[in-house]
């Protein structure tokens, strides 16, 4: 299964929490990739794709906050409209669903990022159909 | 103006006399509890020895660790078959704590409620409407007995349902309620709601107002939106339940009722008696009270005896408002909670850290508790989150009977705790 490293933060809905974290990649030279948090109300999760998951993984954990590196999907799409729709189409299709997704253009190519509540049937879907999966080394080279 | 004349207009003197009779008749019937002869024998205290209220102090105190451990009889001072009524706590914090009473206790008791009622000024005639819990919680059925006692058309309305409690007070002619003060200002604000002005379309003129804190404000602000003259009430259910101690018109401090209770002040540390006049923790002697009597019982609850005579002619006593606990309990809506039952449903989740907060607010006369947890294992997992909050929630509820706010908050984000750990941030304000 090619999937890529994922970093999640648990972070309070609290003014400077996010400032902190991101400080903390500064200091550490490690470059954010994509990241995505959406405006709940108590707690949010801060999802993150860097250089050095495992690393800034550490320099959180050092800074007492709450991380975890997680395994996710990232599929890369030519830069034509339509891609995308056509590779979430093969997974729901499957009867898949998706928990979270994000997407960003990196070097000119689509990536989509995305978890799923079915792993193995989603590898296999993107296997048979010959989508194109990355592993964090190669998503990173194309940074 | 004296239900009891008798006993109400006692001297300090005859008194004192009347309470150590009484506590001889106590002790005796105390050596019918296998707790108390038990107590008696390990302390080497011969009953004959207790002859004046000072010896009372040989006598180590009672707790209501006490209470649990002989749960649910083992202090009943009379023959089972003599009981006729038991009230139990909620017992959320382990085991419950049982009263029992005797037919003659019951009788007492509703007279010392009627006692208080009177001397506010209540006679045959008033409607007294009820909105305590009935059941187990003493302040339904002891205010019920002891209004009806009085000969007033007694309304057990019990909590809640706001729009039916004002529906019977403009219905019967409702002229003196008994409601928590956070209740009487949620009262008021749903009257306005329905378009009923209190002074104008009801004919309340008395509040009696207990079981939760409240400052001297707070009660001028029910008077004036009511309408109404507020009488601060004063009860646990170790002692009966509403009717120890009670403000009489002066409305300045709690006369408690001597003649039930021998009152002890003492500094909750060192347990020796607090000089005259300053606070510490209520300690009570039951002295008019067969089933079950408790000598040197630790009420928990910090306040001090104020000093002077009273204007009414009582002189009986007078309790200054209650300061507080000498423990950590906290009353919300006129419910007991203890943080420890909080943290042990808080500690039977995996995912949860060791760090914890309650925060007790209020906003609309409503108190709120959030309590705030370290969440210690973090998965990348919204709808888990979701869940486990809902879970915390339901499991809390049962426990206390109120539904909190739970915030799962990172780890490290709570103040630290160093020493004695504070759990329990009390940021309610006087609204009404």
């Amino acid at each position: 299964m090619t999937t890529v490293q994922q970093l999640s933060i648990f972070v309070e809905n609290k003014s400077g929490t996010l400032l902190h974290v991101l400080e903390l990649f500064k200091e550490a030279k490690i470059q954010l990739v994509a990241s995505t948090i959406s405006d709940t109300v108590e707690y949010g999760i801060y999802r993150i794709i860097c250089t050095e998951p495992q690393r800034a993984l550490e320099v959180l954990k050092t800074a007492g906050i709450s991380a975890n590196v997680s395994e996710v999907f990232a599929i890369t799409l030519d830069n034509v409209p339509g891609r995308a729709a056509d590779a979430i189409r093969l997974i729901s299709n499957a009867g898949i669903g998706i928990s979270y997704l994000y997407s960003f253009m990196l070097s000119g190519k689509g990536i989509l990022i995305f978890r799923t509540d079915n792993a193995e049937k989603t590898n296999q879907v993107i296997q048979e159909n010959n989508l194109i999966p990355l592993d964090s080394d190669k998503l990173l080279a194309l940074v | 103006m004296y239900l009891h004349p008798e006993f109400e207009t006692l001297t300090r003197s005859e008194l004192e006399v009347l309470q150590t009779e009484r506590l001889r008749a106590t002790i005796k019937q105390c050596m019918n509890s296998p707790f108390y002869r038990k107590r008696f024998e390990e302390s080497h205290i011969r009953p004959e020895e207790i002859k004046n209220l000072d010896d009372l102090r040989k006598i180590p105190f009672t707790t209501k660790q006490d209470l649990r451990d002989n749960y649910p009889f083992g202090l009943a001072a009379v023959p089972m078959e003599e009981v006729v009524r038991l009230h139990s706590s909620s017992g959320t914090t382990g085991t419950p704590t049982v009263i029992l009473h005797t037919q003659r206790d019951l009788d007492e008791w509703a007279n010392a409620v009627a006692r208080c009622l009177y001397m506010v000024g209540l006679r045959p005639g008033d409607i007294f409407q009820n909105s305590s819990g009935y059941g187990m919680f003493t302040g339904g059925l002891g205010f019920q007995y002891g209004a009806e006692r009085l000969g007033m058309l007694t309304v057990p309305a019990a909590a809640g349902n706001t729009k039916r409690q004002i529906k019977f007070i403009t219905d019967f002619g409702t002229t003196a309620l008994h409601a928590i003060p956070s209740y009487a200002g949620r009262l008021y604000e749903v009257m306005v709601e329905m378009g009923i002005d209190p002074r104008r379309d009801t004919n309340l003129h008395t509040l009696i107002i207990g079981a939760e804190p409240h400052s001297e404000e707070q009660r001028k602000r029910i008077e004036n939106m009511l309408g109404v003259k507020a009488y601060n009430s004063f009860g646990m259910s170790e002692m009966c339940g509403p009717g120890v101690a009670f403000e009489c018109k002066e409305q300045n401090g709690l006369h408690i009722w001597e003649d039930y209770y021998i009152v002890e002040i003492v500094d909750p540390d060192t347990l020796e008696p607090v000089p005259e006049g300053e606070v510490g923790e209520l300690v009570l002697t039951t002295i008019n009270r067969e089933a079950m009597p408790l000598l040197r019982y630790r009420t928990r609850d910090l306040t001090r005896i104020l000093p002077g005579t009273c204007p009414c002619g009582r002189h009986h006593i007078r309790l200054d408002r209650m300061k507080g606990r000498s423990d950590d309990m906290m009353i919300l809506k006129g419910v007991n909670i203890f943080p420890i039952q909080i943290e042990t449903i808080l500690m039977q989740f995996a995912e949860l850290g060791n760090n914890y907060l309650i925060t007790l607010t209020n906003e609309e006369a409503n108190d709120l508790m959030t309590v705030e947890v370290e969440l210690k294992e973090f998965s990348d997992d919204y709808p888990h989150l979701q869940a486990l909050t809902k879970e915390i929630v339901r499991q809390l509820k049962d426990e206390i009977l109120i539904t909190p706010i739970v915030r799962l908050v990172p780890k490290g984000t709570l103040p630290q705790q160093e020493g004695k750990a504070v759990r329990v941030k009390d940021l309610r304000k006087t609204l009404i």
